[in-house]
């Protein structure tokens, strides 16, 4: 999990221990394997393969719709086929954008809190410090439903702030547009939001909550076994905090840094419970997982696949960049032993 | 106390004076305490623990026969019961597979090996709703486990024509492999096991790859079967971290809900999962009755949670105990 500290699960060459017998070890071996292949592999390749059980041709048409041959006179019935593929396309699109949207406002949250809190927990002993990091763990133990069920308690319609927040209007920060200078100040949104839940806005809460923990899980171990040393040489000399922090602290911490910012997009893509609690399942607050379950309700497997492969697709780059950073941390420790050692 | 901390808490401070109680007594030498420590205050208490706060007033606001008649309604506890079995059988699943993986990643060379050992972690990085959606389109009639039934059948019977015998297999022989999605349960075990299966595997893992196997060489050396060995010296060590690996994998099949509505038929009282209760009672905008199952939900994860905490301290003293 991403509170395990990295580096930890690197395999060294299998230690030397009394040999098993052979057809123990082989039973185990294909055990594991068969397990891993059913449970993982397959899954996993499975998506590829429903995704392009059109092709190509049926994989870009879930994001292109084809275009009619030029000239030629259309019936009633492709006509309605072309309309009806225009408006999936765009649906499809929008949820991508949105989902890149509240990743775009929450990664960057979570990386200032998760700095801000590893920074805290780390540095200074303080009352309460313990119970501080177990509260920061607490969204991982909880349901994702239930986070999103939160929300809808606190600020829709019979919550707590409902009145409030029913009532909020908020512009979209991603329609701000250039309009010239005619009324003074050349910029505006274009669109406004009015209520909390029900908007993006509650996706974007709710996706706060459930990636909350993952850059501060992933820095606080490593802050933790470096210390304050160098922090500390580094404002003896005269550095002030804040060029300590980007000089120091920064550097030393990146790789952890990248890995809690891979798992943190990673969720924040992909988060599908709290997410559709708080969407009140409208199109336009469709998320790409949300997306998925409408073309799998709507029978359109194929599509529901070709979405859910890209989603894959950054799973697996996700595993690839993880166990990279381990490799990179575990190479690192082993030479900084070795200059130790010398 | 570490050698970092003393200097972070440097007792230079003046006696205080009685007119000095606004001043600072302590001097940090590294700054930012207030600032990180407030935001993160911040951060917290207004994106989790107020929406938390908001879970518990609202539970709070019915009063107890209420709670207990809407928990003890027969759809919820039909729900509440089906995530109970199903999160156990596949916590109790991979209790089993986990170790058996751990085990043999740590110990054995065999291909891919690495291989493998990277994609454990994939349920972690996999959306939950592409999960459910690639393993409910598995054991469709014609997915690759749902449809291997005809074709396997298929396949016996032309070898047995080939053969010169009479067709061996009803053709319906094999229909049983779409179980999962005719019957429902071993659907959302199924998922369940999925999404819950690099916890046991990652928690046993590190005690596997610290373990000394001298230990395991002196009890074989003194006559202990290979299984004894097991038993008595190799799975005492790992038992407690096996144990809060099984609960994590329990706690996390609980509150799991994307992956099971995909595979699941979700008929109200049947195959409807407690957080899948939760989303329905929403819908009809019964706010408190949700809240209330909201609540036993996060009741069961904090338990476990406590569990967890109370072996990891366990084994903590005990370690400290042995040395």
């Amino acid at each position: 999990m991403a509170g395990a500290p990295i580096a930890k699960t690197v395999l060294t060459s299998a230690r030397p221990a009394p040999p098993a017998h052979p057809a123990v070890r082989a039973t185990l071996i294909v055990l594991a394997v068969s397990f891993l292949t059913i449970f993982i592999l397959l899954p996993l390749i499975n998506v590829f393969v429903q995704a392009f059980a059109k092709g190509w041709e049926g994989y870009l048409a879930v994001f292109w719709p084809p275009s009619p041959p030029e000239g030629a006179t259309l019936t009633a019935v492709q006509t309605r086929k072309l309309a009806e593929a225009a408006v999936q396309t765009s649906r499809t699109w929008s949820a991508i954008g949105l989902t890149l949207q509240v990743a775009a406002i929450v990664v960057p949250l979570n990386i200032v809190f998760g700095l801000a809190a590893a920074w805290a927990t780390t540095k200074f002993q303080f009352r309460g410090r313990a119970l501080l990091l177990s509260l920061i763990d607490l969204p991982f133990s909880v349901s994702p439903v239930v986070a999103g069920l939160v929300f809808v308690l606190l600020l829709g319609r019979n919550g707590i702030f409902g009145d409030w927040a029913t009532h909020l209007t908020w512009p979209d920060p991603f329609s701000l547009r250039w309009v010239g200078f005619e009324n003074g100040f050349p910029l505006a949104f274009a669109r406004d939001f009015t209520g909390v839940i029900f908007t993006p806005l509650a996706i974007v809460l709710a996706s706060i909550f459930v990636t909350f923990p993952f850059v501060a899980r992933s820095l606080t171990p490593l802050m933790e076994s470096q210390g304050a040393e160098e922090e500390l040489a580094a404002l003896s000399l005269g550095a002030s905090g804040w060029r300590t922090f980007w000089k120091i602290t920064v550097p030393n911490v990146k790789w952890a840094l990248l890995y809690g910012v891979i798992l943190c997009t990673a969720r924040a893509f992909g988060e599908f419970g709290a997410v559709s609690v708080v969407s009140g399942h409208v199109d336009v607050n469709d998320t790409m997982p949300l997306r998925i379950e409408k073309l799998w309700n709507e029978y359109n497997n194929q599509a529901a696949f070709t979405v859910a492969s890209v989603l894959a697709l950054l799973a697996v780059f996700t595993l690839i960049a993880k166990t990279a950073i381990e490799w990179k941390t575990a190479r690192d420790l082993q030479q900084q032993h070795q200059g130790q050692a010398q | 106390m570490t050698f970092e901390t003393e200097f972070a808490r440097e007792p230079v401070a003046p006696a205080p004076r009685a007119r000095s109680i606004f001043r600072r007594r302590t001097t940090r030498v590294i700054p930012g305490l207030p600032l990180t420590l407030g935001y993160t205050l911040f951060y917290l208490s207004a994106l989790v623990l107020l929406p938390l706060a908001a879970l518990a007033l609202k539970a709070a606001q019915m009063s107890p026969a209420e709670f207990i008649r809407v928990i003890s309604d027969p759809v919820v506890t039909a729900s509440l019961r089906l995530t109970f079995f199903a999160s156990t059988t596949a916590a109790l699943i991979n209790a089993v597979f986990g170790l058996i993986v751990a085990w043999v990643l740590v110990r054995y060379d065999f291909p891919f090996r690495r291989l493998f050992d990277a994609i454990i972690d994939f349920p972690f990085a996999l959306p939950t709703a592409v999960a459910g959606l690639t393993f409910a389109s598995l054991f469709l009639k014609d997915g690759w486990l749902g449809g291997l039934g005809p074709r396997v059948v298929a396949g016996v019977n032309a070898l047995a024509g080939w053969l010169g015998a009479g067709p061996l297999l009803n053709p319906t022989a094999l229909d049983w492999l779409t179980f999962p999605y005719t019957g429902q349960t071993a659907g959302i075990v199924i998922v369940l096991v999925f999404v819950g299966l690099p916890f046991v595997v990652r928690t046993v893992q590190p005690v596997l790859l610290e373990w000394d196997p001298e230990y395991e060489t002196a009890a074989r050396s003194l006559g202990a079967s290979p299984l004894t060995v097991f038993r008595r010296v190799i799975f005492p060590e790992i038992l407690p971290a096996w144990v809060s690996g099984v609960a994590l994998s329990f706690a996390r099949a609980v509150g799991e809900y994307g992956s099971v509505i995909f595979i699941a038929a979700n008929i109200p009282g049947k195959s409807q999962i407690a957080p899948l209760q939760i989303v329905t009672r929403l819908d009809d905008f019964q706010y408190a009755q949700a809240a209330a199952i909201g609540v036993v939900l996060l009741a069961i994860s904090l338990l476990v949670l406590l569990v967890i905490n109370g072996l990891e301290s366990f084994s903590r003293r005990h370690e400290r105990a042995a040395v």
